[in-house]
């Protein structure tokens, strides 16, 4: 039985490493808060978004089967949630049974085994009630073929099969152990004892009932029972392996079931979050790699929308285009611009919605990130050497096709030599078949691009209102060779209260 | 507490001198400047898991302004840097925390049994690294005041009656239960507690029993069992149990706990809080004076603000190098008459920022009271520290980068007094030169006219020369190698040298480099 709710036909790898930039992406893009908002503060969800979401589609038929299922997930949410929480109600039960489990206590392990069965069997039978009731809502591939299978494997015969192999499972023992006061009084040095009721015991006893104290444990208390079966279990071994192996079977696809459902409850989590804030929610038209598409309409940075209301969608045609440079003023909205269409095309290529009113995009092989970053704390080098090394890194994952989006980078030396090694860069990775967003304020590296491939680049710019103010909204316009620095410094008051030697007119 | 001190016992008040008790929250520095000096790590490295992290962690914040308790713990670190008496004093402590942590696991503890043979356990413990260390102190040769003070105390205590007395309650009653057996008989969830009447072991004959079902060669399942962990409520029932199956031995060990409820020595207890901050700091730089980096008891001034320091190095940097066993770059500074800002300029990643952050983890152990990396070292009795280093782009801060940099540099202008420095590592990165170099010029200007002491790290080399408070300091290059640093900082004009193209072809990414390797990497995947 199998879920093949990420992939037609295939299990998601949930265990596989995460690509090898992924730091670099949730950080560089704030995918923090959108993963946050699709776990909604759960751990498993956290994971599970963060694992489907960093491990990008780039077969444009495969982000369709997922646009599918999840447009079936949007229109019936409650079944989606319904399914999710039998699953994880299984697991949830399985360790409310079990957890000495993880103690490894052989006693644990078979009446463990056999609460676990126990358990997942009542949902089994509640996802086969569900499968039953559900069946004619979902247009999906991937949906429907889940619900067809779980009526098929798991039929009444097969079922009532398992509950009375189970009710034969249930037997208990008795032991006699001594032991002797450890550091703290409690029991140490443990041996087992022959006597299981043996007469000749219980009479021995009987003389002096003085002698003989006696509890029991309540049976709905596991860590009674864990802690004697923790004195029981020392003569018994190996006597449960096929229940607990048979169980880990069963779980096992509750646990396969709950996460690939996990990544859709968590689109449904979002979803929710972005429509609250009345923010343009779409399907992406997938392209083929190439040529080189990348086109929408109030596009906006879906993480920033989830933490603030200020958000600028921005229209941009850059169909045809590899190069994209972003420059003009600071605080204009350019790196927002640049998180936002790195996250749509993550967005896009796990098989999910974006925020936007239309986006048109070729897959791309693997998004990177470039950006400024704070003085790496390790010390081992300088910054423009940490960020070479990123660069070169990145160079080492890079295969022909991806996208990568730069930030400020080569900033930690002067214009002329940034702009160079800038555009060596560039340069190179263009040549080689990448896509590259690039914000800047460096005006010589911008300009060369600009003189130099006309065709194939676009040239956004952060604009500046005639007050100086900010609108956020990038324009197609060329580079402008100054930055907004001293505007800053003087609207700020300079150096409060002590004004004088920096007033504007003295600046220059 | 009610413990057994007599009044002839001398008194002992604190091995830090001063007043007593953690310092105060406003003698703590701002967090930026924590983390900017990397004092973070430092801290985290010296007191990192130990059990008074807080303690030791509020001291290394602390900014001392009196001179004569940093005095006071110069003089305790020299008798610990003796290698004898720093193991007698660790071997104490470890006993120590470890009484300290049973106590403190009392509380946790539901059952009466466990809990008195836990304190039972806790008062043996101490009982033994007391009478070690007043043994071990005896014999030594000590002249710091704080430890001669305590050394007279304790002595005064070992020899006390209330202590012997404790001293030999807790033998016995450890005897007493040593020698007591007992069995349980368990039956589902039914269990029979009994003195123990003989029976034999059970094993030999289940072994027995099911040999004959054994198959040949399986995957092991045999349960590994470690110690007993601990007691949980049917260890408690049973002890509970066993406690009345032996009346005797449970009832002399109830009245023991009772009659020496709080048996830790309230001085003792402070002497060994306070002793932790010496050992953490000691064995923190220990690795790295073995290395053969110098440290130093620095002279401190809180008049002049003509500074020196040989031979000093960053601190949290040194402890990672060390440990790899790489070499630490150290470097000299001075400021003298009127000198009052080190402008530092030069090839990338040739120690500038470094040399920025020893400036301010220099001043900030020497108002601990700790020793501080150098040969010798003069510091200046500051106000207060600030920092400016390169910050990540925060997307919650909607102003902008530029303009946070600018509105976090006027506050601190604003806030700082003639005695306060200011540390700024190649701010304004993220606008053009010319904006770089118009408000690195306002900055200084403002940093000259309040006479502050200042590390300025910059790319602009114009900076260097503003004035003759302002030293100019630069990074250095191997010259046959202009990739290769030196990480040394050396005070000398501005040459306007960096070295950017040479750090990125040892990248491998110039632009020939660059094409290579792609091509390379599109090869064989596809």
């Amino acid at each position: 039985m199998k879920a093949h709710l990420l992939y037609a036909g295939r299990d998601f790898d949930f265990a596989a490493e995460l690509p090898a930039n992924h730091a670099d992406l949730i950080q560089d893009l704030e995918l923090g808060t959108v993963l946050q908002t699709m776990a909604a503060r759960d751990k498993f969800l956290l994971d599970i978004s963060t694992r489907v979401m960093l491990a990008s589609l780039d077969d444009p038929d495969d982000i369709r089967y997922r646009q599918q299922i999840l447009a079936d997930c949007i229109a019936e949410p409650e079944i989606i949630r319904q399914m999710y929480g039998i699953a994880l109600g299984a697991l949830q039960d399985k360790r409310g049974v079990w957890g000495y489990w993880a103690s490894q206590r052989p006693t644990g392990i078979l009446s463990g085994a056999v609460g676990q069965l126990e358990v997942l069997v009542v949902r089994l039978r509640e996802l086969r009630q569900l499968a039953d009731d559900q069946a004619g809502k979902f247009r999906s591939a991937g949906l429907v073929t889940l619900l067809q299978s779980l009526q098929r494997d798991l039929d009444d015969e097969y079922l009532d099969t398992v509950s009375s192999h189970l009710r034969q499972l249930r037997f208990r023992g008795g032991e006699l152990i001594s032991a002797r006061l450890g550091r703290d009084n409690s029991g140490i040095d443990f041996v087992l004892r022959s006597g299981i009721t043996r007469r000749g015991w219980k009479e021995r006893v009987g003389i002096e009932p003085r002698s003989v104290y006696s509890f029991s444990i309540a049976p709905r208390d596991d860590a009674g029972a864990q802690a004697l079966e923790a004195i029981a279990d020392r003569g018994i071994n190996l006597v449960a392996n096929a229940a607990a192996q048979s169980a880990d079977h069963v779980s096992s696809y509750f646990t396969m079931l709950r996460a690939e459902l996990g990544f859709y409850v968590g689109c449904l989590n979002l979803h929710a979050a972005l429509a609250a804030r009345n923010q343009p929610l779409t399907f992406p038209v997938v392209e083929p790699a190439s040529p080189p598409t990348f086109s929408c309409a109030d596009l906006r940075d879906a993480s920033l929308a989830l933490r603030t209301d200020r958000v600028v969608g921005n229209d941009v045609d850059a169909d045809g285009k590899s190069l994209v440079v972003i420059t003009g003023a600071n605080s204009g909205g350019k790196s927002t611009f640049l998180r936002s269409a790195g996250l749509a095309q993550l967005m896009m290529q796990c098989g999910m919605f974006v925020t936007a009113s239309a986006v048109r995009a070729s897959v791309c092989r693997q998004v990177f990130t470039h950006f400024i970053r704070e003085e790496d704390p390790n010390m081992v080098s300088g910054r423009l050497d940490e960020e070479l090394k990123r660069m070169s890194a990145i160079a080492d994952q890079i295969g022909p096709g991806s996208l990568i989006l730069f930030n400020e980078s080569f900033a930690a030396t002067n214009e002329r030599e940034g702009s160079e090694i800038a555009r060596q860069v560039v340069r190179a990775l263009l040549e080689a078949g990448m896509k590259v967003f690039f914000v800047t304020h460096q005006f010589d590296f911008a300009d060369s691009f600009r003189r130099q491939r006309p065709g194939d680049a676009l040239f956004l710019r952060a604009p500046r209102q005639p007050d100086g103010r900010r609108t956020f909204k990038l324009e197609v316009a060329d580079p402008l060779p100054t930055s907004y620095g001293q505007d800053i410094y003087y609207r700020i008051g300079g150096w409060l209260p002590d004004r004088d030697g920096i007033r504007p007119a003295e600046a220059d | 507490m009610t413990t057994s001190r007599t009044s002839q016992i001398p008194a002992f008040t604190s091995l830090l001198g001063g007043a007593a008790g953690p310092p105060a929250p406003q003698d703590q520095p701002d967090q930026a400047v924590v983390a900017d000096l990397h004092l973070d790590q430092i801290v985290q490295a010296v007191a990192g898991h130990r059990e008074e992290a807080e303690l030791i962690s509020g001291l290394l914040y602390q900014q001392v302004r009196d001179v004569e308790i940093v005095r006071y713990r110069h003089e305790v670190f020299r008798d610990l840097q003796d290698p004898g008496l720093f193991q007698v004093a660790v071997r104490f402590a470890e006993q120590m925390r470890e009484a300290r942590d049973h106590l403190s696991q009392l509380a946790e503890m539901r059952s009466q049994q466990q809990r008195e043979g836990w304190f039972l356990d806790a008062a043996s413990i101490y009982c033994d690294a007391v009478r070690t260390l007043s043994a071990d102190l005896a014999g030594w040769p000590v002249s710091s005041r704080g430890l001669l003070t305590f050394r007279h105390y304790l002595a005064g205590y070992v020899g006390s009656p209330g202590f012997g007395r404790l001293a030999r309650d807790t033998a016995d009653r450890k005897a007493d239960l040593a020698g007591l057996t007992y069995q349980v008989r368990i039956k589902g969830l039914r269990v029979e507690v009994t003195r123990y009447d003989g029976v034999p072991d059970y094993s030999k004959e289940i072994e027995q029993t099911f040999e004959r079902f054994q198959q040949g060669a399986v995957k092991d399942y045999l349960v590994k069992y470690r110690s007993w962990p601990g007691m949980n409520h049917v260890g408690a029932q049973i002890v509970d149990f066993v406690a009345r199956l032996f009346p005797e031995e449970f009832g002399r060990l109830d009245a023991y706990c009772r009659e020496h409820a709080g048996f830790i020595d309230d001085s003792i207890r402070q002497f060994d809080r306070e002793l932790q901050f010496y050992l953490a700091y000691l064995d923190y730089i220990r690795p790295i004076a073995a290395a053969g980096l110098a440290f130093c008891y620095p002279e401190l001034s809180a008049d002049s603000k003509q500074i020196a320091a040989s031979d000093t190095f960053d601190l949290a940097l040194a402890a990672k190098l060390t440990a790899r066993s790489d070499p630490v770059v150290t470097n000299d500074l001075e400021l003298s008459g009127s000198e009052r800002v080190i402008v530092v300029s030069g090839p990338n990643q040739g120690g500038k920022t470094t040399f920025a952050r020893t400036f301010g983890q220099l001043h900030q152990l020497a108002c601990t009271g700790c020793p501080v990396p150098g040969s010798s070292a003069r510091l200046f009795v500051y106000d207060q520290i600030f920092t400016h280093f390169e910050r990540e782009e925060d997307l919650a801060d909607l102003a902008g980068k530029l303009e946070s940099d600018l509105v976090r540099i006027q506050k601190a202008l604003l806030a700082a007094t003639k005695d306060s420095i200011v540390i700024m590592n190649e701010i304004f990165t993220s606008t053009t030169v010319s904006d770089a170099r118009f408000l690195g010029e306002q900055v200084l200007a403002k940093v000259i006219e309040l006479d502050l002491l200042c590390v300025y790290v910059t790319f602009i080399d114009e900076l260097a020369s503003l004035g003759p408070t302002v030293v100019s300091m630069t990074s250095t290059i191997v010259p046959e190698n202009p990739a290769e640093r030196t990480y040394k900082v050396v005070r000398r004009p501005a040459d306007g040298l960096a070295y950017a193209l040479a750090i990125a072809r040892r990248n491998r990414v110039t632009y020939e480099q660059l094409t290579q390797r792609l091509a390379d990497q599109a090869r064989p995947s596809r």
